[in-house]
């Protein structure tokens, strides 16, 4: 059989293979490459920069573990970063799984890196609840309609960081990480412009060319997919060499993900010339 | 009755929320807090629906023994075990007072365990099926489809460190031309300007749409029938 | 996330049930599916009880009941205004009932009433009016030393005229022709760079989750190979 004709009735499986294959193998033997930050992702950095030591930052994961290898090297980047600046962080989640997302990232960030920071005081995960953006209407109200507890079901009103949290007015950033909706584009529209909230996002890639119209004068910056994590990683590292080893999980991931582009756009190629090759002989 | 009550709550309640946002003062204030709480409430019904939606549908299945019935046991294994552990708590530290998903908690293990990997996976096989698709169905047929082709390529060349090393030979006063740096811009204006047109369209219609189901015009949510 | 052993083995046999689908449909998949569908309902609903409806909901109504395990019900005096969303919500479950069930109705209609009251002004507030206003740039922008920045101005005309050409594909009350022929085709080609840019993006986020699984089972591997 030519090799045309081979082609053109390939088993989609042998696509899968090489799918396979160009993601396994690069992961299996590690390299990584500088990461060039740009302006989207340096504006976040700078906003959490600017904010002055303490300031009460609110985090909403908003996603679930099929976003995660998205989603959570950004979340730890953000974490690791605030700790690092003495800012004290509020959890929360829109998406049931999102607490559960909250945790892990407390635990592995900051229960072991900063140990000397206090839940209650310094950090606190008020969990999930239902509602979606008519949850966020209501926090914008009033943060006590909803969150009479945190997510270990303490009371609101025992938990030192709370004390001056009324209304999501009272967090001096929001720093949505968000795989869809409810997520972003809500924090926007329910929080940011009405309650003249700065708000930054780490979006999955999928969500994040959907956001750019609201970037920079409704969002004042934003991490797209695994790529905008590794620039945040090196922006991280820039700033604090200290996580020069810990802050390469999406840096590392970079790799493979660069293999797998060349072989889709490989594979989109030679799609083409089947095509053009077909119509050359159908025209003759 | 069936139709009548259902069209003056959704006028009563649509009018206040709209009025709370021009005038604040009570009552809206009150009437946009209040009704907020509501239906944040309301949402968790939903999920009860849910679940008691997912036992007729299964349960019919297996007593009409239709194709894959057994399947549907699982289903309903997995779903019940979830909730009972869940609802009970069990295995947390501090027990029933603690946190649903305490470390050490059956509920916490099934996450990790069971869905954390079903629902990652599920999203993980579109990988290969978009390769896949794009061989099949990304041809170059019409300037429009170039352009998209075109678009798409620099993005996927410009998110990687390929991008970079193709044109880093380029003297400064070129730099726009760098693949990564023409990936940017692209993102920055031209997807910008075609996501903005878009999200106008849209939210157009939505404004539209809201105002006929305020008036009662847009019934169609109602259902057929009296 | 730091899983146990049997957690990482759970964890790896049922990420090999879902990508066996690759090969073809069979019934380790058709049970992962299955089995994915029961447990997300039910997690959905456990978080949903534990986090809204005890809390926000019983706690109100009947604080005495549930204060030996919500600490933040005790000494509350209940707040029947809470039998008004109870009521909604029990309606709303009258769908599940053979007859009766067109109460359900009244449920949903104080949904779609909160979410096209508050719709109508968020849109119009953040996807209309402010999308109009971060559009008004100037076409011709200076440096700070006084020349034309071209780079900049080049960008704005690209923002300004692809926002309008775009606004225009999607006016479909006049017909395509002429003048407005010519600027919805422009429109189209932004629309397709959006639509490239989309792609590419999408691309990216379909080879991260994968990447994301393939280090789960790398994991397990690792973990199946120290045990010998």
């Amino acid at each position: 059989m030519p090799l045309l004709e081979r082609l053109q009735t390939l088993d989609r499986r042998i696509i899968f293979l090489f799918i396979g294959l160009s993601v396994l193998v690069p992961l299996l033997f590690p390299i990584t490459f500088p990461e060039h930050p740009s302006p989207i992702v340096t504006a976040i950095y700078d906003g959490i920069e600017s904010l002055p030591e303490r300031s009460i930052v609110l985090m909403p994961f908003d996603y679930d573990p099929s976003t995660a290898p998205e989603l959570d090297p950004m979340a730890t980047s953000l974490m690791r970063h605030c700790m690092t600046r003495n800012l004290r962080v509020c959890t929360m989640a829109l998406w049931p799984e999102g607490q559960g997302m909250a945790n892990n990232i407390m635990s592995i960030v900051v229960e072991r890196e900063f140990p000397d920071k206090v839940y209650g005081e310094d950090y606190v995960n008020l969990g999930y609840k239902a509602g979606a953006q008519g949850l966020i209407n209501t926090l914008l109200l009033s943060m006590r309609s909803m969150y009479t507890t945190d997510a270990a079901g303490t009371p609101v009103d025992e938990i030192p960081l709370m004390k001056n949290i009324h209304t999501l007015r009272d967090f001096a950033f929001i720093m949505n990480l968000s795989a869809g909706r409810p997520g972003t584009k809500e924090w926007i529209q329910f929080a940011g412009d009405p309650g003249d909230i700065p708000i930054a996002s780490g979006s999955t890639a999928v969500q994040a060319p959907l956001m750019y119209p609201y970037y920079p004068s409704q969002m004042v910056g934003m991490m797209g997919g695994l790529k905008g994590a590794a620039e945040y990683e090196a922006l991280l590292v820039k700033g604090y060499p200290q996580f020069k080893n810990s802050s390469a999980v999406a840096t590392g991931l970079m790799a493979p993900q660069a293999f797998a582009h060349l072989v889709i756009m490989v594979f989109i190629i030679i799609g083409n010339i089947i095509f053009f090759v077909e119509r050359r002989q159908k025209d003759r | 009755m069936k139709k009548t009550i259902p069209l003056l709550i959704t006028f009563v309640v649509g009018l206040a929320l709209i009025l709370a946002i021009f005038i604040p003062p009570e009552p809206f204030h009150t009437m946009n807090r209040e009704f907020s709480v509501y239906f944040d409430i309301i949402a968790v019904f939903a999920f009860i629906l849910g679940g008691g939606n997912l036992i007729r549908v299964h349960g019919n299945k297996i007593s009409r023994k239709k194709k894959d019935y057994k399947y549907s046991f699982v289903t309903l294994l997995g779903f019940f075990v979830t909730l009972f552990v869940g609802l009970l708590k069990i295995g947390g530290p501090p027990g029933i007072q603690g946190e649903v998903m305490a470390s050490g908690s059956w509920f916490l293990f099934i996450f990790n365990a069971i869905l954390t990997p079903l629902t990652a996976t599920m999203f993980a096989l579109l990988a290969f099926y978009v390769a896949s698709a794009s061989f099949r169905a990304f041809r170059a047929k019409t300037t429009e489809a170039t352009i998209l082709l075109l678009a798409g390529f620099i993005i996927l060349l410009g998110r990687t460190f390929f991008g970079y090393y193709i044109t880093s030979w380029l003297p400064d006063s070129l730099s726009f031309l760098e693949i990564p740096n023409l990936a940017n811009w692209i993102m920055a204006w031209p997807n910008t300007a075609g996501q903005r047109a878009i999200v106008i369209g849209i939210s157009l219609g939505v404004a539209a749409t809201s105002l006929r189901i305020i008036l009662g015009i847009e019934r169609s949510y109602l259902g057929s029938g009296e | 996330m730091n899983l146990s052993p049997l957690e990482l083995t759970i964890n790896g046999i049922l990420t090999l049930m879902i990508l066996s689908f690759l090969y073809k449909d069979n019934p380790f998949y058709k049970f992962a599916e299955h089995l994915f569908v029961g447990v997300s309902a039910a997690y959905w609903m456990v978080q949903g009880v534990w986090q809204t409806l005890m809390p926000n909901l019983i706690a109100r109504i009947f604080p005495g009941a549930v204060s030996s395990f919500l600490p933040d019900a005790v000494g509350k005096s209940p707040d029947y205004y809470f039998l008004i969303p109870a009521a909604f919500g029990l309606l709303l479950l009258t769908r599940l009932l053979p007859k009766g069930n067109w109460l359900s109705r009244w449920a949903l209609a104080f949904v779609v009433g909160y979410a096209a009251g508050t719709n109508f002004v968020r849109y119009l507030q953040s996807d209309f009016v402010a999308q109009i206003r971060s559009t008004m740039v100037p076409l011709v922008v200076l440096k700070d030393s006084g020349g034309l920045d071209l780079g900049q101005s080049f960008s704005h005309l690209v923002l300004i005229v692809g926002v309008l050409s775009g606004l225009v594909y999607f006016f479909f009350s006049k017909e395509h022709k002429g003048t407005t022929g010519r600027i919805s085709r422009v429109g189209i080609w932004i629309l397709m760079v959006t639509f490239g840019a989309s792609f590419g993006y999408t691309v990216m986020a379909r080879i991260s989750l994968l990447l994301g699984r393939m280090q789960s089972l790398r994991d397990w591997v690792e973990h199946l190979i120290g045990l010998f």
